[in-house]
């Protein structure tokens, strides 16, 4: 390999965290990010074509190592890592209209749900699924959510984009609501 | 379309009080008329909700979305809601109440052109689609999120009280043996007597003086001996803050960790 996919693959091998392909390019100020894009396939290759029990996956705007899914199970039986837990219905659901229709607020959510998010608002919060983004004009100014990089990342996502289009969805969505 | 009604007995779905005679029971239990047989059990709580529910009855009774029998749906929507808790059948009364305000709509005679009659439907079709897409993306996240999950990324720390220990197996013998093997190889215990050493900071201040007097100033290292006793160091110490507050000197630090800087304060003198 040469010498840049090589430093790429220490500093992913550091990192807990995908790495975005332009704090990448702070490890070689020099090398163009076409040069960056070469060499992380190279590695990329490398992984995938001399057998290696890690991949490397673009995931929640940037690169990351991740074991190949054929060990998770042994991994997790001698418990040396354990998987993140599932995430419920309810709480997938109040998911998949925030990643659609952020910013929006916990009213648009429940509306759309027809039963009431705030408890689930909050833990998806503190799993840090979800933040708030900011706050909506008129009355109460009510808090707007919207997801995080971590929810890229929990959801194999490389970007928001990467969901259907909501018009490509079995049905168009209704245009998008009104600010509150 | 079709014609037929929806019985209701005394329960009042506006929520106003309960009739005087009327058990609790049949406040969330509207009519239940001579129940054509219900065909399988529904487990309720394994719907996300109201909308969910009523999706799931449209896909089984093979109905179009776009031209819903209300009150066949709505027949069938309060059957299987009628072994719900008060509590969480809430949401599911107000999608009950809504569907039969609907059939109410669709019996009113309609006046004037055609063209301008809107049906009272088309609302709740419009919120079912946009449940039903939303379910889609779920399907995606729950596909996607399993792929994710299926793969370690470095320090992927265990989640608390995720990995339970397994049960301890352990007899009492087991147990007794242990604490007697315990016993016998434990010696006598030993005693230490601990001995108050008194701080000489009187000692300490009086060497700072004689020091800072003529080197004007001195590093923390210079006035504390490498194998200084604990008692040397905090007398040491001790008598530095009291100068410092005193204002003969200055203790300065100039990053975090290096070495103490002691300057001789002039002004202090004259204070």
């Amino acid at each position: 390999m040469i010498p840049l996919a090589k430093l790429l693959e220490a500093a992913l091998f550091a990192s807990a965290r995908p790495i975005p392909a332009d704090e990448l390019s702070a490890l070689a100020p020099e090398v163009s990010p076409a040069e960056i894009a070469s060499a992380l396939d190279t590695l990329r290759e490398h992984y995938d074509v001399d057998g290696h029990g890690v991949e490397l996956a673009e995931i929640g705007g940037g690169w990351q190592i991740l074991t190949r899914a054929e060990y998770t199970e042994a991994i997790e039986r001698a418990q040396l890592a354990a998987r993140p837990q599932r995430l419920s219905a309810a709480a997938l659901e109040t998911l998949a209209i925030i990643a659609y229709r952020q910013p929006i607020g916990r009213t648009e959510v429940e509306e759309i749900r027809g039963v009431a998010v705030g408890s689930i608002l909050k833990s998806l919060q503190e799993r840090a699924l979800i933040d708030v983004v900011g706050r909506a004009e008129g009355l109460g100014r009510p808090l707007l959510y919207g997801t995080t990089s971590l929810f890229l990342e929990q959801f194999a996502l490389r970007h928001l984009e990467e969901l259907p289009r909501a018009d490509e969805l079995a049905i168009a969505l209704r245009p998008s609501p009104q600010p509150l | 379309m079709s014609t037929e009604t929806i019985t209701m007995a005394g329960a009042p779905m506006d929520g106003s009080a309960p009739a005087p005679g009327v058990e609790p029971d049949e406040l969330r239990v509207p009519a239940p008329e001579p129940v054509t047989p219900v065909g399988f059990f529904v487990d309720l709580p394994a719907f996300a909700g109201p909308l969910d529910l009523l999706l799931s009855l449209i896909r089984d009774e093979k109905v179009d979305i776009y031209d819903i029998p209300i009150a066949r749906i709505a027949k069938q929507f309060l059957l299987r809601i009628r072994v719900l808790p008060l509590n969480d059948a809430a949401e599911y009364l107000e999608l009950a109440a809504r569907l039969l305000r609907i059939k109410a709509q669709m019996l009113l005679p309609r006046h004037g052109e055609a063209e301008t009659w809107e049906d009272p439907r088309a609302e709740l079709v419009r919120r079912l689609l946009e449940y039903q897409q939303m379910r889609e993306v779920v399907d995606i996240l729950e596909r996607r999120g399993d792929e994710r999950r299926s793969r370690f990324a470095r320090a992927y720390l265990p989640e608390a009280g995720e990995l339970a220990l397994a049960p301890l197996s352990l007899s009492l013998g087991e147990l007794l043996t242990a604490v007697d093997r315990i016993l016998r190889v434990t010696k006598e215990p030993t005693v230490h007597t601990v001995v108050a050493r008194t701080l000489d900071v009187a000692g300490a201040i009086s060497l700072v003086r004689s020091l800072i007097v003529t080197r004007r100033n001195a590093r923390w290292g210079e006035l504390v001996a490498r194998d200084a006793e604990p008692w040397q160091i905090l007398s040491m110490l001790l008598a530095l803050l009291e100068l410092a507050k005193l204002g003969e000197l200055r203790l300065a630090q100039p990053r975090p960790f290096a070495s103490v800087e002691i300057e001789y304060d002039s002004t202090g003198e004259t204070a």
